[in-house]
């Protein structure tokens, strides 16, 4: 049977296959995902970030629970760092979510960043639609340990939430830019610890100072205590996943998840187009042993590197006019 | 040129607590340079077979220390094969008796380590046998 079928049928052996096929950059990959793209777009997609420790991968686990209780399917993809030393990876963030690995309507799959710095990995939007064509209802990535500024999942995702926990900083860290921006939800965690109050009160004091319009999305700042109280957590989770479903509408009512499409499908051309054109021109550079010169050559101060990748640029692009074809497509 | 990652799982079958084997393990191949997934402890065979295959791992690590690995370990092979994906190699360690390596190679453990085998013989025996095809 042909690859995309048996994906959405929901072949969870071809699907991770492929993600792992996008991952190592096999040559196959790439035709497997023009074929799979046609089929998306059915899945609510829920970006989940954060620092480092501050309940992420239990809260996934909790929100798997919330969505299987509506009867909805759920993909997730896990992302953990790659060690800038051997390339290996530790990808721990399952050991949260075992419960579910023997339900047939959930999926989860852990990702290693390989180099990426921006919380995700170079595969997430690819895998992303993988999961999506598999007719995953609901689809949950959660980044890697977030600092300040890893914000792709806001490109990647429709709804993003945002995970605090108490005692991390001043009331200055919550209006600094960055991802203190992108959240749709905001969760304070850990809300048995000290601070929780302080915390709340500056965030809602930080979105008092956004500009708000009246028909407009307020980030809801949500509360969830201790996994370990097991009735609390789980209505605290419930009332999460009512949230986010009540965002998934907004966005549906004010049109703004055609604005959030537009800005994702950007991205992806921007990505599309420098896996096209960018890694092959350094392949081939390399493979000539010019990266080796030019790094010498700039090393030596007798080229600059606006001059070194002018000079490149002028070599491998020909500015040829472009037709548009009847159906939108780009002819030559 | 691009090649494969090596993904492993490293999991503990049953009801054995003791994962400090198998962390130092998870983090000597995280050091090898290959991508492993920590599943934690009282795993199922069922849980361990589910995970490896959404995971798409081209190896599974199984330690035990509570000495049910006559029926743990075979059980996890049996349930990759039903779900056709018996190219999933899985090898064992832990406290085993020598005595029972034989049944566990018989039912496909694709090789056994016992307390004193040193890291980078487990390691050396990974990167001559597991050599996912691209």
């Amino acid at each position: 049977m042909e690859n995309t079928k048996k994906i959405r049928e929901g072949s969870v052996r071809t699907a991770s296959r492929l993600i792992r096929n996008i991952e190592d950059r096999h040559p196959e990959a790439r035709a497997a995902i023009k074929k799979i793209f046609p089929h998306t777009g059915g899945a609510h997609i829920i970006g989940i970030t954060g620092s480092a420790g501050a309940g992420k991968s239990t809260l996934v686990d909790g929100l798997i629970s919330a969505f299987r209780k509506k009867n909805q399917t759920v993909g997730v993809l896990a992302i953990d760092p790659t060690s800038p030393f051997s390339g290996g990876a530790l990808l721990g963030d399952r050991i949260r979510m075992q419960k579910h690995a023997e339900d047939q309507g959930v999926f989860v799959r852990s990702l290693a960043t390989r180099g990426a710095m921006g919380g995700l990995s170079k595969a997430a939007g690819d895998a992303i639609h993988i999961l999506d064509a598999m007719g995953k209802d609901i689809i949950l990535v959660e980044t890697v340990g977030t600092g300040q500024q890893e914000v792709d999942i806001m490109h990647n995702s429709h709804t993003v939430i945002v995970v605090l926990v108490p005692g991390m900083g001043d009331e200055i860290q919550a209006i600094k830019a960055g991802i203190m921006e992108i959240a749709d939800i905001f969760v304070v965690n850990k809300a048995d610890h000290a601070g929780t109050a302080q915390l709340i009160r500056e965030l809602k004091n930080m979105l008092d100072m956004a500009h708000i319009p009246d028909d407009g999305w307020r980030p809801p700042v949500l509360t969830v205590g201790s996994a370990f109280e097991t009735a609390s957590f789980v209505e605290n989770l419930n009332i999460l996943s009512e949230k986010i479903a009540d965002h998934h509408q907004y966005l549906i009512h004010f049109n703004e998840l055609k604005n959030r499409l537009r800005r994702k499908t950007r991205v992806e051309i921007r990505d599309a187009l420098r896996s096209c054109i960018l890694d092959p021109v350094l392949a081939d550079l390399d493979a000539r042993g010019e990266l080796d010169r030019l790094t010498e050559l700039l090393i030596n101060k007798e080229s600059d590197p606006y001059t070194a990748a002018e000079e490149i640029a002028s070599r491998y692009l020909r500015k040829i006019p472009i037709k548009q074809t009847k159906k939108g497509g780009i002819v030559r | 040129m691009s090649e494969r990652k090596i993904r492993i799982m490293v999991a503990k079958p049953g009801l054995d607590g003791h994962d400090r084997g198998a962390r130092v393990l998870a983090r000597c191949f995280r050091d090898a340079g290959f991508e492993v997934i920590y599943t934690g402890c009282h795993q199922t065979p069922e849980q361990i077979a589910a995970s490896a295959i959404q995971e798409d791992v081209d190896l599974v690590g199984l330690s035990c220390l509570s000495g049910a690995h006559r029926y743990l370990f075979p059980r996890v092979v049996e349930l990759l094969k039903q779900q056709e994906a018996e190219d999933i190699c899985v090898i064992g360690g832990g406290i085993i008796p020598e005595a029972d390596f034989p049944m566990l190679y018989d039912a496909g453990i694709k090789a056994i380590f016992t307390p004193g085998a040193s890291l980078d013989s487990i390691v050396a025996w990974v990167r001559e046998n597991v050599r996912p095809d691209f």
